[in-house]
């Protein structure tokens, strides 16, 4: 029953972020990369303020797995590493801890270039 | 060769279309206009390494077919005015390189097919040419990589936005004196911008320019709409002849909206996902030359009125928020016997 | 010379007023279910994560090092961007929309060669996102050091 509730509290919060995401693609005139920009930084200032925390405590991958996810991932390592290296961990803690992500885009795609071909659409 | 009003040539030697060709891709080949394209493509690709090659393999063939189809050699064929919408143009000057042809490589975005009506009859009736081969194509892959986003992409398109159209249109002009299609008259556009600056939303950014050349064309010959069995517009899309339609209204000197169709709202069906309509510099050259001639052929109707229509907008114009500017040329088009 | 009935402004209304709107509705629906059902996928990652013992540093990485590998390979197969036309914002958040928007330029400028094809244009859209995420982490890092040395 608990693995039912965690599931269902990751789909409703990541569905809602979405449709944050949604609301501005169909009612302003910001382009793909402005709301991605605007998310991730989003959820950097929201980790700052300490607002986004609770909600990853809450709901897991439904807040971790949208890209205010992302955002959350480097103010918290540039947080904890400041708390390990003081200063310089500001330079050092927000891309150590989302590096798997960043390389795994970076090598999958690199692959994918290798691989596919581009195609048309239907 | 005269000019009439401020805007307008009029040819007093007419030039012939002594061949038309139209190339349609796959999608294009399955809307409601499929049956009068001379070749539908099987795939986008045309067997060629990238994108832009085939593009200028659809021009290539679509010359070619032209050409042979009026029995005019390669060496024979005088001038080759055409455009496309890739950065400097180079689908048309690729294929001008593989035909030989001496060429004049023009840019009036998805105008560009009349503009070069209107410039290869003038060049032609001054007598400069006797024969020029107007071409202007588009394909959906090259036209969305370079002005928004990699195909692979997962983003979604507003209502307004349109479907750069694959495809290609050529008409073979000539000074021989036969029977069918001349072309008559032919009015320059100026440039209009009324301040859109929604780059998806190109029939609001060229509805205005299109407005003020068909003004500009009845103005200066001293004609209505009543004058035309047909107003074809170039790819104002939907809402865009809408947009025409309330200008028109407003100006006071209304269009017949039953003898007034547009090119890229022509091209698919509304089930087929184009939103606003099709575009392209390769709608309308093949709409024009696959569908509206050959009407004009069969005799359903005898005078056309083709209105190209072009935003001249560019990726950087856009990223500077710069406005999205339109342009129209109008080119009359007669039956004769 | 204008033959413009209208002014900008009155042009501007007009067309507002015949441009059909986006169907709200079916549009955040669509974000919604497809969103919320990536971040499912995620949960039951993090879930296995967790049956598998990877610690609370590498389990994260393991959850998303798989989501970016499932965005790039369906970039790939052609099936992304069809999933994106369907669900908007709700595959373009995601953490698998990240990887979309760096493998489809990768795949789509691979004619214009390894380097400035594929290599540069790889963070056309991904390099914004990095650029200014990292530099406000930064931010958030060094507020956090000042802070911390006053208050303490």
């Amino acid at each position: 029953m608990d693995t039912v509730w965690l599931f269902v509290k990751a789909f409703v919060v990541g569905g809602l972020i979405c449709d944050i995401g949604q609301l501005l693609i169909m009612n302003t005139k910001l382009t793909n990369a402005r709301i991605l920009v605007l998310f991730v930084t989003g959820g950097v200032l929201l980790t700052a303020l300490g607002l986004y925390k609770p909600l990853v405590d809450f709901a897991g991958a439904g807040a971790t797995v949208p890209l205010t996810g992302f955002g959350y991932s480097l103010a918290m390592g540039a947080i904890e590493a400041v708390n390990r290296y003081g200063f310089w961990g500001a330079f050092v803690g927000g891309i150590s801890r989302t590096a798997a992500g960043i390389t795994a885009a970076i090598v999958f795609g690199l692959l994918n270039a290798l691989i596919f071909k581009p195609h048309a659409k239907p | 060769m005269s000019r009439m009003g401020s805007q307008t040539f009029v040819y007093d030697r007419p030039p012939a279309i002594a061949a038309h060709r139209s190339i349609a891709g796959p999608k294009e080949g399955k809307g409601p206009l499929a049956a009068w394209f001379d070749t539908v493509l099987e795939d986008d690709i045309l067997g060629q390494k990238s994108w832009e090659l085939a593009e200028m393999e659809m021009v290539r063939r679509c010359v070619q077919a032209a050409l042979n189809e009026a029995h005019v050699t390669d060496e024979q064929a005088q001038a080759m005015l055409g455009g496309d919408l890739n950065n400097q143009i180079i689908a048309s000057s690729f294929a001008a390189r593989a035909l030989g042809v001496p060429f004049i490589g023009l840019y009036g975005a998805c105008s560009t097919f009349v503009q070069a009506l209107v410039i290869g009859s003038a060049l032609i009736c001054g007598g400069f040419l006797d024969n020029a081969v107007c071409v202007a194509s588009s394909h959906y892959c090259t036209a969305e990589r370079q002005f928004r986003f990699p195909l692979e992409l997962g983003s979604q398109r507003p209502p307004q936005a349109s479907w750069t159209a694959t495809a290609c249109g050529c008409a073979l002009l000539s000074n021989e004196d036969r029977g069918g299609l001349r072309v008559t008259s032919g009015t320059v556009g100026r440039i209009i911008d009324l301040n859109i600056s929604d780059a998806n939303h190109m029939g609001a950014a060229m509805a205005p320019a299109v407005f003020d050349c068909i003004a500009a064309h009845m103005a200066d010959t001293g004609r209505t709409a009543d004058d035309y069995d047909l107003i074809a517009t170039g790819d104002l899309g939907w809402i865009g002849r809408d947009l025409l339609l309330e200008l028109a209204s407003a100006a006071d000197m209304p269009l017949p909206p039953d003898r007034l169709i547009d090119c890229g709202a022509s091209l698919f069906y509304q089930e087929q996902d184009a939103h606003a309509g099709g575009s392209g510099c390769g709608c309308v050259a093949s709409v024009a030359c696959g569908w509206l001639m050959k009407r004009l052929e069969a005799g359903d109707i005898r005078r056309l009125l083709l209105v190209g229509s072009g935003a001249m907008f560019s990726p950087t114009s856009s990223q500077q928020a710069q406005s999205v500017p339109g342009i129209a040329y109008a080119a009359c088009i007669e039956r004769r016997d | 010379m204008s033959r413009q009935p209208f002014t900008p402004d009155q042009y501007k209304e007009l067309v507002h007023k015949l441009t059909p709107p986006s169907r709200m509705l079916r549009g955040y629906w669509r974000a919604f279910w497809v969103g919320g059902l990536i971040c499912c996928v995620g949960q039951a990652l993090t879930l296995w994560a967790e049956q598998l013992n990877l610690g609370e540093i590498t389990a994260p990485m393991f959850t998303t090092s798989v989501l970016v590998f499932v965005g790039t390979t369906l970039t790939g197969l052609g099936v992304y961007d069809v999933i994106g036309k369907y669900a908007g914002a709700g595959s373009a958040i995601p953490v698998t929309g990240f990887a979309n928007s760096v493998a489809a330029p990768a795949i789509e400028f691979q004619r214009e060669g390894a380097i400035m094809g594929v290599g540069a244009r790889l963070f056309t859209l991904a390099g914004p996102v990095l650029a200014y995420g990292i530099a406000s982490s930064v931010a958030v890092g060094i507020v956090y050091w000042l802070l911390r040395g006053w208050v303490l």
